[in-house]
């Protein structure tokens, strides 16, 4: 969908090209981030795609047409741009900002309008609220949204966003990164994403590029740069933790123990306790008629039981892993519990699996040629 | 509205002495009414050629100094101490310098007002588009806005409120120097005011000079209206 081929940017009188020979190619619906220390040239990377830097050598290619071929106000009208300083133009209101680019394409009024309202539902604002505001009377966060907004105004193939959200704080940026993902499962933009957080980029990712002095120097999938990256630098760059962050790009329905067994409500305590014999495990769920766990019980526990089990004979479940949580989120519960494992369930809360520490940990060991 | 209503009310206060003193100043001003009338229609014309016709020339010479670059910007600066200086040469040396190339009557002294009034709207203009972030030039060049769309849909818009300020000044100066003009034989309010201190006639001279007051906080006032009228609400601090 985007491609570089050989693209270099030299300034007249550096010694240094700022971006030297990077080739690279990002696929429809994908996201890319471009990641890196500041001064690496993934900005300008960027910004050589919609040309408001002009490269000195190479080629880019949208959707397999030379850009160079392209009118360049035409070319920018089809890129949606988002940029960390968001660049929300305060004379006008909420609405006139999304319809920018639909007007300069001369779309007609109502469809316009139609498009704003539909936009703002979309990034989770309310537009018989929002529509009528201007940029001074919306938060950080509420701004960026609308600036995602604005940028999917026209439905472009292709967005590029230069850390665009950099500038909000933690905890909002978290909510509205997640938001944006939500939306690209939507929209499904090919989006080219700059950043030099390597949280952001293993959380939004399909593929990382990560830059140093103007050179690619890795590109690849987060958990490969995370499990095998390519050089002391990357390691170092992606950080001494980065097993942990792998833990990040797996979700609990893929990490779960093969053992399936659970006794339920109203099941002979032996019953169980042969389940649990079978299965080498040392505690075992105990499901109600909806399949959801009440509690557990250890081997001991079940020998005291006499007859069928109640829920009263049961431990109460302290904890659950739902079965889109990523791993590192259910390890800090574990840590937080004192567990070494828990109950995973969907998203109507029904009994999955098991998903054990130690299975984790056995996930996560990487090949031992490449510990760094 | 209020801001009119307040600003008469503080005028009151100023002129109450003045009233005080006899209570048939009134009735005596009141016998130069055609005198009154006919020298503010005089006097505000001038105001009004004058203020247009530097809002004309210096708006755009203010987004062309925003612009120069390179060799212009040498050009720039050397326009921007000219208007210095002219701003530095009192008003009144301004009328008899206008006087001596263009002779006496209205239009030497339109365009002495001219002059006066130019500078602060140049500068105005010139610090409104300066002040536009670059965040926002970047963002609309980035969506594909042509520099002349940027311009008119984005920086102008967010300047505005900067240039009207400067457009404030620059007619309050004017308003106020009108008046002089009568030296030079513009005629205007001054010919009462004037005439009415060479007598020593005191209803004379509040003939001249109440209208003149009242024209000054009038044509701030209107101003003042056009400008949260025309600029948007996103970028007036007051709104």
């Amino acid at each position: 969908m985007i491609k570089l081929s050989n693209i270099t940017k030299r300034y007249e009188g550096a010694s240094a090209p700022v971006v030297d020979g990077v080739d690279m190619e990002v696929g429809a619906g994908e996201i890319c981030v471009l990641l890196g220390p500041s001064g690496c040239g993934k900005t300008t990377t960027l910004k050589m795609i919609n040309r408001l830097i002009q490269p000195t050598s190479g080629k880019i290619f949208i959707d397999g047409r030379d850009t160079d071929e392209f009118d360049v106000v035409e070319l920018r009208r089809q890129i949606g741009y988002v940029i960390q300083q968001i660049g929300l133009f305060p004379n006008m209101t909420v609405e006139e900002n999304i319809c920018v680019v639909p007007r300069l394409l001369g779309w007609d009024k109502a469809k316009t309008k139609r498009r704003a309202a539909e936009l703002l539902e979309i990034v989770a604002l309310d537009p018989s609220i929002y529509l009528s505001r201007y940029p001074k009377d919306l938060s950080g966060g509420q701004q960026q949204r609308v600036g995602v907004a604005r940028a999917l105004a026209t439905d472009p193939p292709v967005m590029l966003m230069d850390e665009p959200f950099g500038a909000i704080d933690p905890i909002n940026r978290e909510l509205i990164q997640d938001e944006f993902l939500r939306i690209q499962q939507q929209v499904k933009k090919t989006i080219m994403f700059v950043s030099h957080d390597i949280d952001e980029a293993v959380k939004m990712a399909d593929r990382i590029a990560i830059f140093r002095g103007g050179r690619l120097e890795q590109f690849d999938t987060p958990d490969t740069i995370l499990a095998r990256p390519a050089s002391q630098f990357i390691a170092g760059f992606v950080g001494t933790d980065r097993a942990l962050k792998r833990l990040r790009l797996v979700r609990t329905k893929d990490a779960l123990s093969a053992c399936l067994c659970a006794a339920r409500i109203g099941e002979s305590s032996e019953r169980a306790q042969v389940l649990l014999e079978q299965h080498g495990v040392e505690q075992i769920v105990l499901l109600d008629a909806a399949d959801k766990p009440q509690g557990y019980l250890s081997a001991a526990e079940l020998r005291a039981i006499e007859g069928t089990l109640m829920a009263a004979h049961a431990s109460p479940v302290q904890g659950v892993a739902r079965q889109s949580d990523d791993l590192r989120s259910v390890i800090s519960s574990m840590f937080a519990l004192g567990q070494s494992w828990l109950p995973a369930v969907d998203d109507d809360g029904r009994f999955i699996g098991y998903v054990h520490q130690a299975h984790i940990v056995d996930m996560m060991r990487l090949p031992t040629e490449t510990r760094v | 509205m209020k801001t009119l209503l307040s600003r008469c009310a503080v005028f009151a206060v100023f002129a109450a002495p003045a009233f005080a003193h006899a209570d048939n100043l009134l009735a005596s001003i009141g016998q130069y009414r055609n005198d009154i009338v006919y020298q503010s229609i005089q006097q505000m014309t001038m105001v009004a050629i004058a203020g247009i016709l530097a809002i004309l020339v210096a708006v755009p010479l203010g987004i062309y100094l925003s612009r120069a670059t390179g060799k212009q910007a040498r050009f720039a600066q050397a326009v921007l101490q000219t208007l210095n200086m002219g701003q530095a040469v009192p008003k009144l040396a301004l009328l008899a310098l206008a006087m001596s190339v263009l002779g006496i009557g209205r239009w030497p002294s339109i365009f002495a007002l001219w002059v006066a009034t130019l500078l602060p709207i140049v500068l105005n203009t010139l610090e409104g588009l300066r002040a536009v972030p670059r965040s926002l030039i970047e963002a609309a060049t980035g969506m594909g806005m042509t520099p002349a769309q940027i311009l008119l849909r984005v920086e102008l818009p967010n300047a505005l409120y900067v240039i009207f300020a400067g457009v404030r000044t620059a007619l309050a100066i004017t308003v106020g120097t009108a008046p002089l003009a009568f030296l030079v034989g513009g005629g205007g309010l001054g010919e009462l005011i004037f005439t009415g201190i060479d007598m020593n006639d005191f209803s004379m001279l509040l003939a001249g000079a109440i209208p003149t007051a009242l024209l000054a906080i009038l044509t701030d006032v209107l101003v003042g209206q056009m400008q949260s009228l025309l600029v948007s609400r996103g970028v007036n601090p007051q709104r």
